[in-house]
């Protein structure tokens, strides 16, 4: 067999390992929103327990992840399955104003809730209307 | 520990999706043929899989922070039935850019093997996960014959 013929055969199969990776990971369902602290992030990860959650951030952007752990008996076959994937991901931009050191993280029953403070300088400060 | 369950996971039972996924595209994913009376859209809440041994079959809902006291699980010969309700806390003073999580009530129907035992289930909750289990009766599990 030629050199080439041999990088022919083995193009799909990367391809393919590619494309399967990616259906392999979950974007979990989530939701975002904001008051005058911060802003909250609430993420599905079901099957998801503390030891494998990764939630990180730096200045520019957080991302969560987890892994599926569940309860499989030996030599269980597949009947059916709206789940196929054993992982979950999902990254988003932060902006200046979070305080991203102070993110604080908490996992229960399958919900991640990410709390990220904004600065006190970008927090609203209610302004006194004084009268004569 | 943990790298075997994920190791049969990854392996024996994704497999198994993967082939029954692309079995089950080419069965239904032309359109020509009618769903399941029960099924119901993609994405509907909660997603549900369902895995069998002889021994027993496993249904796994996958309901992030659920109260498990809501839950109604009910089975009647091989049709399991579970509902409930899951409320997600609106904080009424922010603004929210994006609500993607379920909000109420829901129920799904799963249609089991026929050979299962509606006298034997057990339900837990954990991670999220319900996970319910329906033995089989020992009738229908292959059985080994010697030759004398």
């Amino acid at each position: 067999m030629t050199a080439r013929q041999e990088v022919a055969k083995r193009e799909p199969t990367e391809v393919q390992a590619k494309a399967r990776e990616q259906e392999l990971v979950l974007a979990p369902a989530v939701d975002v929103f904001e008051n005058s602290h911060g802003i909250t992030v609430q993420a599905e990860m079901p099957g998801v327990s503390k030891d494998r959650l990764n939630v990180q951030a730096d200045r520019n952007s957080l991302l969560i992840e987890g892994d599926v752990v569940i309860d499989l008996p030996a030599g269980i076959e597949a009947l059916y399955a709206d789940v196929q994937a054993t992982k979950y991901r999902r990254s988003f931009v932060l902006s200046g104003e979070l305080e991203t050191d102070q993110i604080e993280a908490n996992l229960k029953d399958g919900v991640l809730t990410v709390r990220i403070p904004k600065r006190a300088e970008f927090r609203p400060r209610k302004v006194e209307v004084r009268t004569a | 520990m943990f790298g075997s369950l994920l190791g049969s996971f990854d392996t024996s039972l994704f497999d198994e999706f993967r082939r029954l996924e692309s079995e089950m595209d080419q069965l239904f994913g032309r359109g020509s043929l009618p769903a399941g009376i029960r099924a119901m859209r993609r994405g509907t809440f909660p997603p549900i899989n369902v895995g069998a041994t002889p021994e027993r079959v496993d249904v796994y809902l996958f309901a992030a922070g659920l109260d498990p006291k809501s839950l109604d699980i009910s089975i009647q010969q091989n049709l399991l039935a579970v509902s409930g309700e899951r409320k997600v806390p609106v904080d009424e003073a922010a603004d929210y850019y994006r609500q993607e999580r379920f909000d109420g009530e829901f129920r799904r129907v799963v249609t089991l093997p026929e050979d299962v035992d509606p006298d034997r289930v057990d339900a837990k909750y954990r991670d999220g996960v319900l996970q319910i289990t329906v033995q089989r009766r020992e009738a229908a599990r292959p059985r080994q014959i010697s030759v004398n």
